[in-house]
């Protein structure tokens, strides 16, 4: 009873990376570049969400509508102001402006909201459910937290395959040059998939801060690492595999963390990510790439 | 004859950055004991040593062989931890000079090692991927030393991965690591002077292993693996070779550090302290050894400059971190900015310029 | 015994057999030509032969040596060296820190010796210098020496390829496509220096080539590939006429 709790708690947690690991991987996967600022839009969605709540008494709902709106202007700012002049310049020089925004952010946060810790109050309403005679307590929290994990992989899917705009980002991935000759929008379609990965991290981020409830300008640093080691794990670039590797790592962060040391829960997640690099070098679902000599 | 040139050329340019760290050092002698440096600014010579040694030693893997690192700060901690409890064991009771040696020693080797077991699945890896494994690998050894309890007394050192109780020690028995909290109580050994040293003895070996037959063989592999292959080098071989020696120095900056406190932690070695060390490298040029060295210089201190502006200082110093970088990497502005330069090079005085610039760029 | 014996080598990436029943023969010191349209096969079979694809069957033994399988730094080291179709040369370095390169495993001294400068250093350095200048020369490329690769024009980037496989002291050559992008009168120079270092150095050449001029004007010995199989060998005068060939290039039956 005790492991499937554990197992119940990791699918949420992980459902946390995965919903973060997408953006990072949807972003990868079209403009190629790691957007190290991604952890820190998570950071922004839960200040606003915290602010409409405690400060301005919105309704949790509205308050996370705002809070998506937010994160998407602020999504396509970024890749407008920092990233598109840096098209087609080397990847570290776009990761170092990545880290540069990331950096901005933070700080930002720090000015308008200060360093202290701010407590989150839970945004969900719903109460723990009892199973198994009182034995296994699932919270509201993790319950929500799979539930809309779900939602977003299975609506995030269908996007993609089903509509013009979703088509256009596979496309866009799979070749830049050929999409634009299709007549495909490149600019657009890149900046549409930094809103949608950016509404995506403040979902990521009223989740994470109703599960543990602290909030500070460095909040969104170490998931943001955590779901970019996801991404990579399942394989970056690919939607599925984001989803999968995100569950898999919180399921691994969480057992480590019950069965074997809170200390070295971390260690063991990043450890496990680089044996299975090992194995398969492109990750669990990552396409294998070969240079043509 | 042409290449004899070359030869002086490539000499003379590395002659100038010893120089620079020459001047560097004497400068700063003289505006001590002349009482014209504050104590903060005092206190940031060691690690504006550190970052440097740091920045040029990343360049090697980042620059020279091509490989994206995230994780420079893990090998600084295991140089750190290592060479800090050589140092509270044995060597705070030798001479200062010969004990911080050995330390920086003992830290190099301990950091080449995990160079060489990190180095491992770098060979296996490429690009984007190899950069999060040497992130993951960097946020393991923090992690590891985190829960770390080691303790000595006179049946030699005692280990513990759960708390300091569990080390068992007898009477008079000293705990070194205690977990988290890290090392402390620690003697400073670390000089200027030392930071100095060591920072020669970097450029040292990094310069002379670039304009070596092993240097351009793994500069091959950064230009061009499959070429490098096809041409006979030992791929393998000569990444290690760039890794080890990357990390070894690493790991000696890292006792350099260690040894300047009081106090060492691991959680002070975490990504950000690799991101900083890679933002030198990048803004100092890819490659460019005297640009590593001025970059980790200037960046160190600017925050410190920027202090009077208080809270927006980081903020500040993220704006121009981003402005620099589409300022130089931008395609639109690079085509731009050659533009104006075209112009401007009608009127006399930039024409002197333009030539002086030909000039010190064939330098380089 | 023949420098080179490739024995009924093939590879197949997934279902596609890429090269089949692949049979070839090259003497020491003498030059071939491997042409074919579009599509054959030609530079995988460069790719076999230099390991850079492990043949899913057969043996290609050089001087008695089986070399199949072996990685390419390896096959590199044991005497093939080769240039490529889309060249590959170290962007960023010299022309003559480029032919250095290929000078590796020719003449050699410790990676400590170069860092701490020991007995031995400025001795073997100035032996590379030495021969990797001789060589630019041979391709009159000295002046360029201490030029950036990339900085070189086409034709002399094709050239400087050629002078780093050579320093590597093959047996056997592999040029792939050396005269493309080059106007006739390059050309012409080019063939006349191919002539002369399989000459001076004593070394097999097997080149692909789509200039038909350059492949009868050079080559004592020629293969045509096409669909990945040897579809007819000989000399130039025999190829030229085979029916098959002709059927090969203009697309007929």
């Amino acid at each position: 009873m005790e492991f499937l709790s554990y197992l119940i708690n990791g699918i949420s947690l992980g459902s946390v990376y995965a919903i973060i690991a997408l953006g990072y991987t949807m972003v990868y996967g079209i403009a190629k570049m790691l957007n190290f600022a991604h952890g820190d839009v998570i950071m922004v969605g839960s200040y606003i969400v915290f602010i409409a709540v405690n400060q301005m008494g919105l309704p949790p709902l509205v308050a996370i509508v705002l809070s998506m709106a937010v994160c998407t202007v602020l999504g396509i700012v970024i890749e407008r102001f920092a990233y598109k002049p840096l098209r087609g310049a080397s990847s570290l020089a776009v990761l170092i402006t990545a880290i540069g925004v990331s950096y901005l952010l933070q700080n930002l946060a720090l000015l308008i909201w200060g360093a202290d810790p701010k407590s989150f109050t839970s945004v969900v309403g719903i109460p723990p459910l009892h199973l198994a005679g009182g034995q296994l307590v699932i919270s509201g929290e993790t319950i929500v937290t799979i539930v809309v994990g779900a939602i977003i992989m299975a609506g995030l899917i269908f996007f993609v395959n089903n509509t013009k705009m979703g088509r256009a980002m596979l496309a866009v991935s799979e070749d830049k040059g050929a999409a634009q000759l299709m007549g495909i929008n490149v600019n657009s379609t890149i900046a549409m998939t930094f809103a949608i990965g950016s509404a995506l991290a403040a979902v990521a981020g009223v989740l994470l801060c109703s599960a543990y409830p602290t909030l500070q300008p460095t909040t969104g640093a170490m998931p943001g690492i955590k779901a970019f080691t996801a991404a990579v794990f399942g394989g970056i670039g690919s939607i599925p595999g984001a989803f999968v590797g995100g569950i898999l790592l919180g399921i691994i962060e969480i057992m480590s963390k019950a069965y074997i040391s809170t200390q070295l829960a971390d260690a063991i997640v990043f450890a496990v990510l680089i044996i299975v690099l090992l194995v398969r070098p492109t990750g669990l679902m990552g396409k294998k790439i070969s240079e043509k000599v | 004859m042409n290449s004899l040139k070359t030869m002086k050329k490539s000499t003379r340019s590395n002659l100038v950055t010893y120089g620079i760290v020459i001047g560097f050092y004497v400068v700063m002698q003289l505006l001590v004991s002349g009482g014209m440096l504050s104590n903060s600014m005092q206190g940031m010579l060691v690690p504006i040593c550190t970052y440097v040694v740091l920045a040029v030693s990343l360049n090697l893997t980042v620059g020279i062989l091509g490989e994206l690192s995230l994780g420079h700060a893990g090998f600084m901690s295991a140089g750190a931890f290592s060479g800090a409890v050589f140092w509270v064991i044995a060597g705070v009771n030798m001479p200062a000079p010969l004990g911080l040696a050995l330390a920086m020693l003992i830290g190099g080797v301990v950091a080449g090692v995990f160079g060489f077991v990190i180095g491992i699945p770098v060979l296996r890896l490429r690009g984007d991927y190899l950069a999060i494994v040497t992130l993951a690998f960097g946020e393991i050894i923090k992690n590891v030393l985190n829960a770390i309890y080691l303790g000595w007394d006179s049946n030699g050192l005692h280990f513990s991965l759960s708390d300091s109780a569990a080390l068992n020690l007898e009477e008079g028995g000293e705990v070194i690591i205690n977990g988290a909290i890290g090392i402390t109580g620690m003697k400073k050994a670390s000089t200027f002077t030392a930071g100095i040293i060591l920072v020669l003895l970097t450029l040292f070996v990094v310069l002379n292993l670039v304009n070596s037959r092993a240097g351009r063989a793994i500069m091959s592999i950064r230009d061009n693996r499959i070429a490098a292959e096809a041409t006979g080098i030992n791929v393998t071989k000569y990444k290690l070779m760039a890794f080890i020696t990357s990390a070894f120095l690493a790991g000696m900056a890292g006792v350099l550090y260690a040894l300047n406190m009081s106090a060492l932690a691991a959680r002070k070695f975490d990504y950000n302290t690799s991101i900083l060390v890679l933002v030198f490298v990048v803004l100092g040029g890819i490659g460019n050894i005297r640009g590593s060295i001025i970059a980790a210089a200037v960046l160190y201190v600017l925050p410190e400059m920027l202090r009077g502006l208080n809270d927006y200082r980081m903020l500040i110093y993220a704006i121009i971190l981003i402005v620099v970088m589409i300022f130089n990497q931008s395609p639109q502005v690079v085509a731009w900015r050659a533009q104006v330069w075209e112009k401007l090079s009608t009127i006399g005085f930039f024409q002197k310029l333009a030539k002086l610039k030909k000039q010190s760029k064939g330098e380089a | 015994m023949a420098l080179l014996e490739v024995m009924n080598v093939g590879i197949a990436f997934g279902g596609l057999q890429a090269v089949a029943q692949l049979d070839m023969k090259i003497e020491k010191g003498h030059l071939y030509g491997l042409i074919g349209p579009n599509g054959a096969g030609k530079t995988t079979v460069f790719n076999l032969l230099t390991g850079v694809y492990r043949p899913t069957e057969g043996d290609i033994i050089l001087d008695g040596k089986n070399i199949t399988g072996n990685a390419p730094a390896k096959i590199n080291q044991a005497g093939i060296a080769r240039t490529f179709q889309n060249i590959r040369l170290f962007d960023q370095m010299t022309v003559l820190d480029n032919v250095k390169i290929g000078l590796h495993n020719q003449i050699k001294y410790s990676m400590w010796t170069g860092i701490f400068r020991l007995p031995g250093f400025k001795d073997k350095e100035q032996q590379m210098e030495y021969q990797a200048m001789k060589l630019l020369k041979i391709f009159d490329l000295d002046k360029e020496a201490n030029l950036p690769a990339s900085s070189l024009p086409y034709g002399k980037q094709r050239k400087l390829e050629i002078a780093r496989a050579l320093a590597t002291n093959p047996k056997l050559l592999l040029l792939d496509e050396p005269a493309a992008g080059m106007n006739p009168s390059e050309s012409e120079e080019l063939m006349n220096t191919i002539k002369f270092v399989q000459k001076e150095f004593d070394v097999a050449i097997l080149l692909i080539e789509h200039d038909m001029n350059f492949v009868m004007g050079i080559c004592e010995y020629i293969y045509v590939l096409d669909y990945g199989r040897i579809i007819a060998q000989g000399t130039g005068e025999s190829i030229r006429n085979n029916p098959k060939v002709i059927a090969a290039y203009l697309g007929g039956d």
